[in-house]
């Protein structure tokens, strides 16, 4: 490099290259955010379910935010062998009495947290759910047992409106 | 870039030239000199060209019955098969035409990797060829999206939660792509005008591609520099137009069995169902060019490094001209790389066939060994080889094996005996 002095004309670069980019940032940012959710995507955030049909071991699956959600009313059984499961067991420690307040329902997104397929339920080695696209296993409180998943099925935000009614979002 | 200047014969010829020099281009692509030892193995960059164009065409007229909507993407495809004048044949060329078009790249590809085309002076053309290809993988999943099947819609979910697996914004950027919670209407619509952007990108990279291409000059079958144009070059046209064409003729009979006789055999049933966010297909599986990725990346049992490694796979031929040590391109005359050349055909079609696969026990195991084994190809056996190789004797030219009775390794052989 040369050592000569900065000029007034190498400031005027300088200055014009630093407007030109906060410009082109500024006029880039709307074109990358048009692509996030937009105002109609985010306003269907919550859905009520009626579970008054749903017998112990069933589960239904709802579209919420145009994910499936599973809730399935367990059984004692279930519910005995997800809460004696040893933490060190997990890959994704997480008590059951943390995942499911109310210990017979269960819900969770029927999502798994590989890829994003939907798990089947009653499958797998842990009798809870396994997903058929890459082979993850999931226990009778949706956690991850087995496979390339990483994270256990996440718990969405949810609240019984009353006996019947399960709001989720 | 011609060796000659060139003048248009005609007053307005030469009138027009002096203005915009679009004669001389043409004349340039008519007389440029070609090797005259050129295979059947050079003739698919031609019939990718057909094939761009062929899917430029199809396509344009699939945009005008297509409906990118969530709601009436599978109906309006069923609109094209069942209403729309010969909207059947239209798009089973366009469905099979993405697979012919992989069929060929695929073999350009290898092609490249027998001859060493991607060597000095070609890096830049080898490099732009796998930017297209990173192209026409994703044109491809786009378009596989648009009929919103189940397969469209599962496969749309499970390629672009690979973006999930990046460390700490993984999850807004799939936020992000989707422009929602899931794939939904928001994402066709964005993969719709990818879809058709896409092919123009490539339509450029494939004029840099050629202009590349044209600075050196063909490599061909004995991997030699030949002086151009001289007694071991031939004129592009009509030369290499004719054998082009011939090949192309050949091609498009493969293709025309596709489109009439199984115009479904390489696609899946399921895609036949109507997209259902609530119900995964018991298999999924992507479209047959894309299964040795996908066997890679289900070979690694975690997820972040599964989606490295599986991108890795691809971005590695990327650098392949500096990871090849031997300045021998041509594999004709490295009897090792020949060897290791075929095994990694091998490997790759394994992993094609896993791929397809469920991946547990004995699968998974294969699919493991030929993930290994692919990396070895590329990152430990060729850089070696390179350096340890005994290679056979090159010819002063190209003419000389020609003249001498075949260009093959016996030939080669017997000279190299006369040299000891």
């Amino acid at each position: 490099m040369s050592d000569k002095k900065p000029e007034r004309r190498d400031f005027l670069f300088t200055a014009t290259y630093a407007v030109g980019a906060v410009g082109a940032a500024a006029v880039v940012w709307p074109l990358v955010d048009q692509m996030n959710p937009d105002a109609s995507v985010k306003a269907l955030a919550s859905t009520e379910v009626d579970v008054s049909s749903l017998k112990p071991g069933n589960t239904i699956t709802v579209l919420w935010r145009g994910k499936p959600v599973f809730i399935r009313r367990r059984t004692q059984e279930e519910i005995d062998v997800a809460r004696s499961v040893k933490m060190e067991d997990l890959i994704h420690p997480e008590k059951d009495e943390d995942r499911a307040k109310n210990p017979e329902w269960l819900v969770m997104l029927g999502v798994c947290t590989h890829l994003g397929c939907v798990p089947l339920n009653d499958k797998g080695d842990y009798d809870g759910w396994f997903c058929p696209c890459h082979g993850s296993h999931y226990d009778t409180s949706g956690r991850i047992r087995k496979g390339p998943a990483p994270w256990n099925m996440e718990v969405p935000k949810y609240e019984f409106v009353n006996a019947n009614t399960i709001k989720i979002g | 870039m011609s060796d000659h200047e060139y003048t248009p014969k005609s007053k307005a010829g030469k009138w027009f030239n002096d203005r915009l020099p679009l004669l001389t281009l043409a004349n340039h692509l008519t007389d440029y000199p070609t090797p005259k030892n050129l295979n059947y193995w050079w003739t698919f960059g031609g019939i990718l060209t057909f094939c761009l164009i062929t899917q430029i065409v199809t396509g344009l007229v699939l945009a005008m019955h297509y409906i990118a909507h969530a709601d009436m993407a599978f109906e309006s495809v069923e609109h094209i098969m069942r209403d729309v004048n010969y909207g059947w044949l239209i798009r089973y060329i366009h469905a099979n035409g993405a697979s012919m078009f992989f069929l060929a790249v695929y073999i350009h590809i290898f092609r490249s990797l027998f001859y060493g085309s991607y060597k000095s002076p070609r890096e830049i053309i080898w490099i732009i060829g796998i930017i297209i290809y990173l192209l026409m993988m994703a044109a491809a999943f786009m378009g596989y999206v648009l009929p919103w099947g189940q397969m469209s819609f599962w496969g749309a979910t499970v390629i672009t939660n690979l973006f999930s697996a990046i460390p700490f914004v993984g999850e807004g950027v799939v936020t992000w792509l989707w422009g929602g919670y899931s794939v939904d209407n928001p994402t066709l619509t964005r993969f719709f005008t990818l879809h058709y952007l896409i092919p123009f990108l490539i339509l450029g990279l494939v004029v840099l591609h050629i202009w590349a291409l044209h600075v050196p000059g063909n490599n061909n079958p004995v991997g030699i520099d030949v002086k151009k144009p001289s007694k071991d070059t031939v004129p592009f046209h009509p030369y290499i137009v004719i054998k082009d064409g011939f090949a192309l003729l050949m091609f498009m009979i493969v293709f025309a069995f596709f489109v009439f006789y199984a115009p479904n055999i390489l696609g899946h049933a399921d895609n036949y169902i109507e997209a259902n966010p609530l119900v995964t297909p018991a298999h999924i599986v992507p479209e047959w060019y894309l299964l040795p990725f996908y066997a890679i990346l289900r070979s690694v049992p975690d997820k972040l490094l599964g989606v490295v490694a599986m991108l890795s796979a691809i971005l590695i031929l990327a650098v392949l001209p500096w990871l090849d040590t031997s300045k021998i391109r041509s594999a004709v005359f490295r009897p090792l790389y020949k060897q290791f050349y075929w095994i990694l055909v091998a490997d790759v079609l394994i992993l094609g066939y896993v791929g397809a696969m469920p991946a547990e026990g004995l699968y998974l195991l294969i699919a493991r060994v030929a993930t290994a084994y692919y990396f070895l190809h590329f990152l430990v056996i060729l850089p070696v080889l390179g350096l340890k190789e005994r290679t056979i004797p090159l010819p002063l030219s190209i003419t000389e094996p020609v003249l001498g009775g075949s260009p093959n390794i016996a030939m080669a052989k017997k000279n190299e005996s006369k040299i000891e």
